[in-house]
Parts: C-alpha cells; sequence; structure tokens
C-alpha cells in the first residue's frame, strides 16, 4: 500500500533498496509503527535512510506524501489524562484480529468525533471507548489495526509536522561547506596497493609467526608488499578573472588537497580561461613560469588523476578558434578544445569542477561553452557532493564519449 | 505481539530521546545492528552501557582502532602457544581447540545470555572492514577452518555500532543496519543531561551557563564547538570556582574548559573584546587565559 511513497523517496533522491524496503514491511508487520504516523515515520527514517545527509531529502519525501493525513487535535484535556495511565501490553488473539475491519482514516476521524461527544468518563479497556488498553480504535496500548493512537507514546505533534520542519536541513551535503568536508571526501581518492606491483620488502611479521609455527619451529620468512596509496594526482586550476567570486571555494578546495598527505604525487598547474600550450606554476599565469602543455602529456603517466578546477565559461572562440587565448601578448595555433580532448584522451581518470552551481549551467553567459566541455569532461559542480561524485568517477575509467 | 519482547525505555543515568529509544526498540525486535551517528559527546557509547544496564544484560565492547581486523573480532588461533607447548612437552598439542581464542564477536556469539554487543568507533578501522563482518553480523555464525567448527550465536546479541562519520561506510553494510543520527540535545533536553551529572545546581547558574553555551555553539567560526561533556566540566569547575551566575555570559571564565583549539578562543575573546570595550570593562577577562592583552 505504501509502494507509492518507495518511489518518492526514489524521486527525492533517498537511495533506497528493496533489501531495505522489505525490512521495512517486515517491522510493520511486527507493529513497530506503533499505529501511529509518527511511529511510522521514525520506524521508516530509522530503516530507510542511512545518512543523516538525507535526513532533510526524507523529511521532504515524508511531508509530500502523507500531507494529507493529519491526527486529530484539540482533544479535551480530559481525554488526555485518561491516556496517562500506561496498561501492560496484551496479547492478541486471531479471532481479535478478525474482528477488526480496516475502517479508512475519514470514518475513523467521524467516528472519534462521536465518541468524544458521547463519552463522559473514563475507560481502560473494552471495544467501544477512548481509553488505554482494549480493542477500541481510539486510545493508546491497545490494538487496533489502523486506529487512531491518542497519547501514550506518540507525541502531541504529528509525524508530518515532524517531518515539515525540517530539522535536517543543515547536513544536506550538497550545501559547500569547509575545508575539512572536502578533505574528507578526497580522503576518498586512495587505492591502497598490496597486490598489484612492487617489490615485497616489508616483512609480515604475523605470517612469518604463523608459518613458522605451522613448521614447527623452523623459521619460514613472509614478505609483503608495502600498502601505499597509489594515487597520482593532477590539480589544474583555472585562475581567471571570472573565477575570482569563486576565489574562497577554491581556496578551501585548494587547502584541502594540498592537507591530503595521502597522495603519492600531486601536481598544480593553472590556466587562464582554457587550456593551451602553457600550464603556469603560479596563479599569476605569468610566462616567465610555465611548463608545456605538450610536455606534461608526453611524460606524465596515464594512471594520474586529473581534477580541473574551473568556471568554463569563456566566450565561444576562447575554446573554439585558432589565437582565441584571451591574453594579448600569447598566440594558440591549436584552439583550446583540442587540448582539452588531448589531456581528456590521455588521461581517463579526469574529471571537470565547476564553481558555478549545476542549476545555472544552462542559464549563465558562459552556458554554451560549458555545455561544450562538459561533453569531453564529466563535469560536476565544486560543491561536497559533487566533490564525492567526481571522485567516484575518478576511481574507475570513464567512457571517452566521441572524441 | 505474541511474544513478549525486551523494550528499552532508558535508564536511570541515561537520558534518551523518544526517538532513539524507537529506534533501539525497532533494532531489537528485528535483530539487526543498530548504527549510531553523531557529533562526539552525543553519547553514542553511552548508549550501549545504558542498554545494557536497562535489559539487564552484560556488556561486551570491542573498540575498533585502525589496525583492527574483522578476523579478529571472530577468532585467534594462537599458533605460538602452540608451539611453545609442543617445545616444552605441556598441554595437549594435538587438541587444537584450545589455542582457539575467540574474539569479542565469538565471545558474544556463544554467551548462554544474550548479550549487547557495542562496536565502538567502526570508522577508525580499514574501509574494508564492515564489509568483511557482513555474513557473520547477518547470519550470526562463522566457520572456524582450523577446527573445522561453525559457531553459531545462542542468542542474537543486541548489537551497537557507533560511528563518527570519519570515513563513509560501504553501502552494502549500511543497508543491513538500523540508522539513528543523534543529534544535538536541544536546551531542555541538555538540562536534563545536566541535572543526571550535577543532581542540585543552582538553577540560575545553569541558565546562565547554558545560554553561554550555546551561544558559543552557534558562533559560526568555531572550529570544534564544545559538547555535552564540556559543558559538564564548565559548569563544574563555575561551582568550584564559586562564579556567580551574572558574571558568566559577560565574562565567561574558564574558557578554557569549552574551548580546546588557540584559534577557536581567540574568535571569542575578541568578540567579547569588542562588546565589553564599551564599558571599559576588559581588563580581567579570565584568569586562566594570559594570551590576551588589552
Amino acid at each position: 500500500m505504501f509502494t507509492d511513497f518507495y518511489y518518492v523517496l526514489k524521486a527525492y533522491g533517498v537511495p533506497v533498496s528493496m533489501n531495505e524496503w522489505y525490512t521495512l514491511m517486515e517491522a510493520l508487520e511486527k507493529g513497530l509503527a506503533g499505529s501511529s504516523l509518527t511511529g511510522f515515520y521514525y520506524l521508516c527514517r530509522s530503516v530507510l535512510v542511512k545518512t543523516e545527509a538525507h535526513y532533510d531529502r526524507f523529511d521532504l519525501a515524508f511531508a509530500h506524501y502523507f500531507k494529507d493525513v493529519e491526527t486529530p487535535e484539540g482533544l479535551p484535556e480530559k481525554i488526555w489524562e485518561w491516556l496517562d495511565k500506561e496498561l501492560p501490553e496484551m496479547e492478541i488473539t486471531e479471532e481479535m484480529r478478525r474482528n477488526h475491519r480496516q475502517l479508512d482514516l475519514d470514518e475513523l476521524k467521524r467516528m472519534l468525533e462521536e465518541r468524544l461527544r458521547e463519552q463522559t468518563e473514563e475507560h481502560h479497556g473494552g471495544n467501544y471507548w477512548i481509553g488505554t488498553g482494549g480493542t477500541s480504535p481510539f486510545g493508546h496500548s491497545g490494538y487496533h489495526p489502523g486506529g487512531i493512537r491518542i497519547g501514550g507514546q506518540s507525541r502531541n505533534l504529528s509525524a508530518v509536522k515532524v517531518a515539515g520542519m525540517r530539522r535536517f536541513q543543515e547536513f544536506r551535503t550538497d550545501e559547500t561547506l569547509g575545508v575539512r568536508q572536502f578533505q574528507v571526501a578526497l580522503r576518498k581518492l586512495r587505492q591502497f596497493t598490496s597486490r598489484l606491483d612492487g617489490q615485497k620488502t616489508e616483512l609480515d611479521l604475523d605470517g612469518t609467526i604463523n608459518k613458522t609455527c605451522q613448521n614447527a619451529g623452523r623459521l619460514e620468512l613472509v614478505w609483503e608488499r608495502p600498502r601505499e596509496n597509489s594515487i597520482k594526482v593532477l590539480l589544474l586550476m583555472d585562475a581567471g578573472g571570472s573565477m575570482t567570486v569563486y576565489s574562497r571555494l577554491c581556496n578551501q578546495l585548494f587547502t584541502a588537497v594540498n592537507k591530503s598527505n595521502h597522495f603519492k604525487d600531486l601536481k598544480v598547474f593553472y590556466f587562464h580561461n582554457c587550456i593551451y600550450d602553457w600550464l603556469f606554476h603560479t596563479p599569476h599565469c605569468s610566462l616567465s613560469d610555465y611548463t608545456e602543455t605538450e610536455y606534461v602529456l608526453k611524460t606524465y603517466d596515464p594512471e594520474y588523476r586529473v581534477i580541473i578546477v574551473g568556471d568554463a565559461s569563456m566566450a565561444p572562440y576562447e575554446l573554439t578558434r585558432v589565437g582565441g587565448v584571451i591574453d594579448w601578448e600569447l598566440y594558440n595555433d591549436k584552439p583550446g578544445i583540442e587540448w582539452l580532448r588531448r589531456i581528456r584522451r590521455k588521461f581517463e581518470y579526469s574529471v571537470w569542477l565547476n564553481p558555478i552551481p549545476r542549476d545555472y549551467w544552462e542559464w549563465t553567459d558562459g552556458a554554451f561553452t560549458i555545455k561544450k566541455i562538459a561533453e569531453i569532461f564529466p563535469m560536476e559542480e565544486l560543491t561536497v557532493d559533487g566533490l564525492e561524485r567526481a571522485i567516484k568517477k575518478l576511481r574507475s575509467r570513464q567512457a571517452v564519449a566521441n572524441l | 505481539m505474541g511474544k513478549e519482547m525486551k523494550k528499552y525505555r532508558g535508564s536511570a543515568n541515561y537520558i534518551v530521546s523518544e526517538e532513539l529509544m524507537n529506534s533501539v526498540n525497532i533494532a531489537i525486535a528485528l535483530g539487526k545492528p543498530l548504527l549510531l551517528k553523531g557529533e562526539p559527546g552525543t553519547g553514542k557509547t553511552m548508549l550501549a552501557q545504558s542498554i545494557a544496564e536497562a535489559l539487564n544484560m552484560r556488556l561486551i565492547i570491542w573498540n575498533i582502532k585502525s589496525t583492527t581486523k574483522a578476523q579478529e573480532g571472530l577468532y585467534v588461533y594462537d599458533t605460538v602457544q602452540r608451539l611453545y607447548d609442543s617445545q616444552f612437552g605441556e598441554g595437549d598439542v594435538s587438541n587444537i581447540k584450545q589455542y582457539i581464542k575467540l574474539g569479542k564477536l565469538g565471545e558474544a556469539f556463544v554467551s548462554d545470555e544474550q548479550v549487547v554487543l557495542l562496536i565502538d568507533e567502526i570508522d577508525k578501522a580499514d574501509l574494508e572492514f564492515p564489509n568483511d563482518l557482513l555474513w557473520e553480523l547477518d547470519q550470526m555464525s562463522f566457520y572456524i577452518p582450523e577446527t573445522k567448527e561453525t559457531i553459531v550465536a545462542k542468542h542474537r546479541p543486541i548489537v551497537i555500532i557507533t560511528s563518527n562519520a570519519e570515513k563513509e561506510l560501504p553501502d552494502a553494510f549500511l543497508r543491513r543496519c538500523i540508522f539513528h543520527y543523534i543529534a544535538f540535545p536541544t536546551p531542555e533536553e541538555m538540562e536534563k543531561i545536566v541535572r543526571v551529572h550535577h543532581p542540585d545546581i543552582d538553577r540560575k547558574l545553569l541558565e546562565q551557563a547554558m545560554e553561554a553555551f550555546y551561544m558559543l555553539r552557534s558562533l559560526p567560526n568555531i572550529q570544534k564547538k564544545p559538547s555535552t561533556s564540556e559543558l559538564i566540566d564548565w559548569l563544574q569547575a563555575l561551582v568550584i570556582g564559586g562564579i556567580k551566575p551574572s558574571r558568566i555570559k559577560q565574562e565567561l571564565p574558564f574558557l578554557g574548559v569549552l574551548l580546546k583549539k588557540n584559534e577557536d578562543l581567540d574568535v571569542v575573546l575578541n568578540q567579547l573584546y569588542n562588546k565589553n570595550q564599551n564599558k571599559n570593562a576588559t581588563t580581567y577577562i579570565s584568569g586562566s587565559i594570559n594570551r590576551f592583552r588589552v
């Protein structure tokens, strides 16, 4: 009956798997939701959502799906008092189960209102009046499939309202955050190779002891390859004028990359708007201090993970024309796009991080070049989420599309 | 609920929110591990102790370090001991069983009564660590090839796993867990928590200290926000120091108890300085900090 909800969750970007959905069904069968929407909300959240970063999305999805369901409010104070008394849990027999037909919510609400008008005293047990225990659809600690819980464990606040409060908004990871978050994301960019290549130079103490003991004391040395991160990173950053707006964000990323000392090698170069024949050593992009792009392409091995940071926004001619370079004193005999393609072809593990939020890519001034470059490099926005996605892409070879 | 089910309702020295209590009970009922995340000092580890206490069960703690291997939780085959024994002719060397030492997980499995197993700070271990435990936590059994024995849990232990989010845990592992994020306590909840530790603290003092505490937490430039345990220590310091409640918010005495980073102290002191400048009351900000000069 909630199958729609599954798809709503997916649509809101909560990654739910069938596994977890079955678990939820099992839990519902066991009555863990406590037949209240609040209980159901917490149950769903704890079973289906596996990171606080998705709490907000879940809240939105929940509020969207259950927005029409309301729990009756404004109950007379007296009824709360009657309900405050807890009863021991009761045994449910098959017979009791059969006796109950499922009531729909409207009918329940109508009946509750009627009952409220009629009822004048406290009831515990029984199957009609509002009270604790018993099998009336109204009250708590009792049993009625699909009844309305009033008080007891559930709170005065309906789950839809809790969801609507969006308390976990700040945990959304698609927000831009600080250095630390970038670092945590970058930490995922690693690949320990004790198995692939390299000499076996490290004494495996445990292995040696184990082997020796199994040999009844005759020494047998076991060697291991050292576990090392084999990831090498080539960071290319746009230092052009249009990037000034994003300098803080880029600085944070840059700091994070630099602080991440787990890379085997880290090389940083700068460029102005687009990559041409020169990769500069400083953000000032001065012509006295550069490495030729050609040299980088020839000497760096394709295992380098290439992260390009830039807004990819430029005049179309800067990207596609010979001599299109923006700097007055420079001249390029190959268009920028050609260089980008060559970089992409050589370095299959490469991504483009764009500080412009994805939503604007189609509308900003550089929409044309953004689109062109995104055809060459997988492009992600420069946020923690985007960086994580980018790093996922860097871990495996990405298909090189029509170059 | 046909069978009598164990229900956790919190314990005397641990304040538990309704949400968290729900999650614990769901995890117990479904027999799945409960994964807890949250800021340091939100009582993740304490929860396991509280559950054990409330349900009257034994608590087994498996502290994870960066070098911990999944295998260690199951069992260790002590080949060295066996070698010694064979050389000195002690013990029955042919009986391999006595050289198999069960780890924490194994211990939880063979226990005659249901236990609470706390796997603390799982994110400290290697990336693959949680994946290596999938089968064991799912099936609650493992095989020891040396003795051709299968260890099956007599009673499914209640498994509580804590993580500080230093690493992302693998999806396959997450799918098998019940997840709960412990949000930082609201001021009302915090008051209850404080009352557990300092039952007879002056109301006025607590009020002022809490206001200052949440004010500090809300400063945007603070790198390491003070947490529950630091608040409790601070209150202790305030009580012992005999600080008047009215002075707390203005002077923030013993600030070093709350803030552990130099940069953070600078941020706060600067703000405080700016605020107090007009009142000409900057001379003695705090005895514990001497780096600050007017």
